[in-house]
């Protein structure tokens, strides 16, 4: 694959692009992880949702 | 199941935890077929192998547009029925929206410097594009500041009907003003004027992206609905606590 006098400009886009799609992927693993944590530990205290409470 | 049934927040976690591993491979595999035919595409006959840069430019714009329009039926469920669902759907759309419009100016910039001579001009479709990304920092910033939760998703989902003027904007900057941008070229009345040997990477690539916005938007969902859990049993800790 040749990519010509302009390899800079055209490496450059997918670059950019591959880090910000990896940055978002990267929140929303995060994101979900953190909250699965804090859920948890929450449980753990007895700390339950009205919804989830019985009587 | 009837579709309201999905504005259970339980029913809808269950339904993302079923189709999110269908959806992550339909992805890379789209992605995987996409990317070796953008690779192996024949460069343009004028803009030589910067035509490459279109495969993530074109599908960035549109997916920078359609968040922009999925925050703003979103923002309609918010103020008008006050679906559950509806300004989750909104808060997670927008970071997301607004990262493929970033991805959409950066390349444009990026190509046009080669083909054009510019990183940027002050034309229409640039601007508008540009607006829309202030925009959606805008949105992000009523989300993120707002003290009282419902006020600020009110706040987010007025500018997003607000902002929605924008939209027709940027699409048809092109025909009614004179810009250095390129006219539309893919959906048009009379067919596409790019060769098939592009056409064809590019709509690969454009579904790729779209089932990743997808993935990722309902990822997001599922990350604010547990927020929202969280939130609502540390209220009800600290009221058990003060009574």
């Amino acid at each position: 694959m040749n990519l010509g006098s302009h390899a800079d400009f055209i490496v450059a886009a997918y670059a950019v692009t591959l880090f910000v799609v990896a940055a978002l992927i990267a929140w929303v693993l995060l994101d979900y992880s953190t909250q699965r944590r804090i859920l948890e530990d929450l449980e753990e205290r007895g700390v339950t949702r009205r919804s989830g409470r019985k009587g | 199941m009837a579709v309201i049934d999905f504005a259970n927040p339980t029913r809808f976690l269950r339904i993302v935890d079923r189709v999110m591993p269908w959806l992550i491979a339909a992805t890379v595999a789209l992605f995987a077929i996409g990317l070796y035919r953008a690779i192996n595409a024949p460069d343009d006959y004028q803009q030589g192998a910067t035509v490459k840069i279109m495969f993530l430019h074109v599908p960035a714009a549109w997916l920078g547009m359609f968040g922009w329009a999925l925050m703003s039926v979103a923002a309609l469920g918010t103020l008008v029925w006050r679906h559950p669902l509806a300004d989750v759907s909104g808060k997670a759309a927008a970071p997301i929206g607004a990262a493929f419009t970033f991805i959409c100016l950066v390349t444009g910039s990026l190509w046009g410097r080669p083909t054009w001579g510019t990183y940027w001009v002050w034309d229409a479709r640039l601007t508008s594009m540009l607006v829309l990304l202030l925009l959606y920092l805008g949105v992000l910033a009523l989300y993120w500041t707002a003290e009282e939760p419902g006020r600020g998703a009110r706040a987010a989902a007025i500018l997003s009907l607000v902002g929605a003027v924008n939209l027709p904007i940027i699409k048809f900057s092109v025909d009614w003003w004179n810009t250095l941008h390129q006219p539309a070229s893919v959906f048009r009345i009379g067919g596409s004027t790019i060769d098939p040997s592009l056409l064809t990477p590019l709509l690969i690539m454009a579904v790729a992206f779209t089932l990743l916005f997808v993935t990722l938007h309902l990822a997001a969902m599922r990350n604010e609905i547990l927020r929202r859990r969280v939130r609502s049993m540390r209220l009800l800790r600290a009221r058990e606590a003060h009574a």
